[in-house]
């Protein structure tokens, strides 16, 4: 007990939603010695976030805190007033949001917002501060520690911000930090180098933390001990060894089991030619080239995994199959045709056959129209079905992507959760009978149970339909899970591609070898050995440009 | 490449909300509705009311001499009457429906002007915004009243004339307005998805932008109707606007206007409808947009 920083008893939390309050944290116990991580594991809505929030007492706009009680320190947070509270925040409790993007303040330099803590609080005088964050711009491994302070939000990279935020969480030289999602937002290889800095540096200062994750394999090498949270309450708990090797409740061995998911049948191509040929193509915005000579095939049945990290090229890759980029160089091939550049001098039919499913299924579903006016509307457009043919064709989509046609029928997309919207999605892309769809980060604004559903339902629909699949993607398991070809991209050109089988196995190409090593393992001495293993190679200097 | 974010109001992972009804919510949502925006609506029903059964609300005509000039206040004329002995009262209700009337019209045509150009204009982006946005800079340029008078000088003084001149002048703010608010939509995925499946431009009008728009149109609508109210009544007073011996509020406060002098409110009570219609207009907007932008009251 000597070494007890933070401690949580039954702490309960409400939210409001549609003015009804409804309990969001259902009595939780949490304990955190110093300098201790811990790490809390759930899906969306599992309250991991507003436990995190609550450590300092805070609920969000929304949500209350009911009850419980919460020491950090020996000091009853509950009872404090507001002001006592605020000179907690920031100086012993820091928070380190999931967008760094979105929590700087675009129109300060960063070492402005490094130094309005300690000066607004009066722990340290200005130019002490500055020199400060320089020191911590050099720890959190930021190239050139002495100018990037003075620089803007934007003109940073994502993951050089994400340590800009937790050099500033730092200070105050705070007791406790709070980790929510602080990687999430981050591409694979620029993960590594947050994770690598985050955990060095408290374990440096000696600071306890609170890791919130959704990704297991992240937190196992971050945390000391692991919370798994559903519907607000503890499911298990135990120290991460522990928890990895032998988790003990259903609930906790399916969330380990999630990445198991494996296509059964790896289909070659078949004699016929392909299906789409992205033939030599050069394409971009405004001067500059996003795409450069970027030629692959997509065969019928079969599923193209294209990976890369953001600015890659690959979404831009869709956009040219699409027509909605026309081509500088090059052009598009379908069935050994030719497309029209540009998707409006396209026909009915070469429109109807590449159909496209989106990320955020949130926006790619108009939310003024019914479910049934969603899928209805490419049967008429397309198929001219009308009337009782119409209907009965609907609720046969329906029916394909597990929905109960009489319940969800007549709902707005706002209606249904997220899952449940993306497989709208994909039966308004079926309903126009296509030969070939495009898959944009289809599954990855999604939780990890709820994504594997998707991607079993793709993989069924595909081999009913005997469709073509270009999957986009940055996130290696998926494509372990679902490709039969890869095309790995880096900065507008394919740097390797071939069957799975082939990108997968040694000798890989460099950039496939840093992807591939970069996602992160269930092993909790994974990051430990990678970073070993890349000092002694200089992997880390060529990646740390990015 | 944004992640799911931990919604705390979402207990499960699929929650599904209850089934609505469009009708039994907009009523619930009425009764909900701030004192302000029921006195709006009650405002605008009593004047819709009057607008459409004036003849029925009074025994003289509307342009009738019935008794002496300026007569006072009584059982007879229970507001008196004008400088030719026309009824005040049957003028104020007659004014309610032309006034009212015409101001809703030339609204009803600023929007389908400049609507449907600011739709094409956020549609087809490239050369057609381009050409259309700077003609409406240009009419923007000029102050409104000013080049309303000039307009109205050219071409005469008639009601359609009149429409007309305020209805294009008006709809470059309705272009600006709907011109920005269709961009938010013209951006998102189920648009592009649309025009992918090589819609036409039409559908993509009334299908998928409009149903997404409706609530900031509706309440510029509102706005504009104010605007333009006060518009016709401010020209009328100048003498461009409504002519006598039509009944219009502008142009009653103009010709009573003597009797201030003599420390008669009779004057004022034209001027007093225009302003209660401009607060219950104003009052429902603003409860609009404030449900429309989703801001939430702080805790």
């Amino acid at each position: 007990m000597t070494d007890r920083l933070l401690e949580i008893r039954n702490l309960q939390i409400d939210g409001e939603s549609d003015e009804v309050w409804h309990e969001i944290i259902k009595g939780i116990d949490l304990n955190l010695d110093r300098g201790e991580v811990l790490g809390l594991i759930g899906e969306s809505g599992a309250g991991k976030s507003t436990l995190g929030l609550a450590a300092m007492n805070f609920a969000r706009p929304g949500c209350r805190i009911r009850g419980g009680s919460i020491r950090f320190d020996n000091k009853e947070l509950t009872k404090e007033s507001e002001t006592a509270l605020r000179k907690l925040r920031g100086v012993r409790i820091a928070y380190v949001a999931q967008s760094a993007a979105a929590s700087f303040n675009p129109a300060h330099q960063l070492i402005d917002q490094f130094s309005e803590i300690p000066v607004v609080h009066g722990v340290k005088k200005r130019q002490d501060a500055e020199a400060d964050a320089k020191d911590l711009y050099r720890r959190v491994l930021l190239p050139d520690p002495d100018g990037i302070g003075y620089r803007y939000p934007h003109q940073v990279s994502g993951g050089q911000l994400q340590r800009a935020m937790t050099a500033m969480a730092l200070s105050c030289r705070p007791d406790l930090i709070i980790f929510d999602e602080p990687t999430t937002a981050l591409d694979v290889t620029t993960q590594i180098e947050v994770l690598a800095t985050i955990r060095d540096i408290v374990r440096e200062f000696n600071t306890a933390a609170i890791y919130i994750s959704h990704d297991l394999a992240v937190v196992a090498q971050m945390a000391d001990r692991i919370m798994v949270l559903r519907y607000g309450e503890l499911v298990e708990e135990a120290s991460t060894r522990k928890m990895m090797s032998d988790p003990q409740m259903d609930y906790t061995k399916s969330l380990w089991a999630v990445r198991s998911f494996k296509k059964e049948t790896e289909t070659t191509a078949s004699g016929s030619g392909p299906l789409v040929k992205v033939n030599n193509v050069t394409a971009g915005y405004e001067k500059e080239d996003v795409l450069k000579n970027v030629t692959f095939e997509i065969h019928r049945g079969q599923t193209v995994a294209v990976v890369g990290e953001s600015g890659s090229g690959k979404s831009t890759a869709a956009r040219v199959i699409t027509g909605l980029l026309p081509p500088r160089l090059g052009d598009i091939q379908f069935n050994g045709k030719p497309l029209p550049k540009d998707y409006r001098s396209r026909n009915k039919d070469q429109l109807r056959h590449a159909q496209m499913i989106y990320q955020m299924a949130d926006t790619a579903l108009n939310p003024r129209q019914r479910i049934r006016s969603i899928i209805g509307r490419p049967l008429s457009f397309y198929l001219g079905l009308s009337g009782q043919k119409k209907e009965d064709r609907i609720r046969d989509l329906l029916s394909l992507i597990e929905l109960e046609p009489d319940v969800y029928i007549d709902r707005y997309p706002d209606e249904l959760s997220g899952g449940q919207k993306q497989r709208v999605s994909i039966a308004r892309a079926l309903a126009a009978e296509p030969e070939f769809i495009i898959c944009d980060e289809v599954t990855s604004a999604l939780d990890q149970l709820v994504a594997e559903g998707i991607l079993r339902l793709l993989d069924n629909l595909q081999r009913e339909f005997n469709l073509a699949y270009m999957f986009i993607t940055h996130d290696l398991a998926t494509v372990r899970a679902i490709a039969d070809n890869i095309v790995v991209m880096l900065q507008g050109e394919i740097v390797e591609q071939g069957p799975k089988q082939k990108v997968f196995s040694p000798p890989h190409h460099k950039y496939t070898e840093l992807l591939l090593s970069s996602v992160p393992e269930m092993n909790p001495d994974w990051l430990d050995d990678l970073i070993a293993h890349r000092k002694q190679h200089g992997a880390m200097e060529s990646t740390s440009t990015s | 490449m944004t992640p799911d974010q931990a919604t705390p109001a979402n207990p499960t992972i699929d929650r599904v909300a209850p089934r609505r009804s469009r009708m039994k919510n907009m009523f619930r949502e009425i009764l909900k509705a701030p004192i302000t925006a029921k006195f709006g609506i009650l405002v605008i029903l009593i004047y819709g009311f009057v607008a459409i059964f004036t003849p029925m609300l009074t025994p003289y005509g509307e342009t009738e001499i019935v008794g002496p000039e300026f007569d006072v206040w009584g059982d007879t004329f229970i507001l008196g009457t004008d400088g030719l002995g026309r009824d005040m009262l049957t003028r104020l209700l007659f004014g309610a429906r032309n006034t009212v009337g015409i101001a809703f019209l030339t609204t009803v045509l600023a929007f389908l002007i400049g609507g449907l150009t600011g739709l094409f204009a956020a549609i087809y982006s490239g050369w057609f915004d381009q050409i259309a946005s700077r003609i409406v800079d240009v009419l923007m340029a000029i102050p409104q009243l000013i080049f309303a008078l000039m307009l109205l000088t050219i071409f005469g003084t008639s009601i359609p004339t009149l429409i007309i001149v305020i209805a294009t002048l008006d709809a470059t703010r309705v272009f600006r307005v709907t011109r920005a608010v269709s961009l938010n939509v013209v951006v998102l995925d189920y648009f592009e998805a649309a025009r992918l499946r090589g819609e036409h431009i039409f559908w993509l009008c009334i299908r998928e932008i409009l149903p997404n728009i409706t609530a900031p149109l509706l309440a510029e609508f509102g706005l504009r109707f104010c605007f333009v109210f006060l518009m016709i009544a401010a020209l009328s007073f100048l003498g461009l606007g409504v002519q006598p011996p039509t009944a219009d509020w502008g142009s009653m406060v103009r010709e009573n206007a003597v009797l201030i002098t003599y420390g008669d409110i009779t004057p004022i009570l034209p001027a007093i409808a225009i302003a209660v219609l401009t607060l219950g207009v104003n009052f429902l907007v603003d409860w609009f947009l404030h449900k429309s932008s989703g801001l939430k009251d702080g805790h």
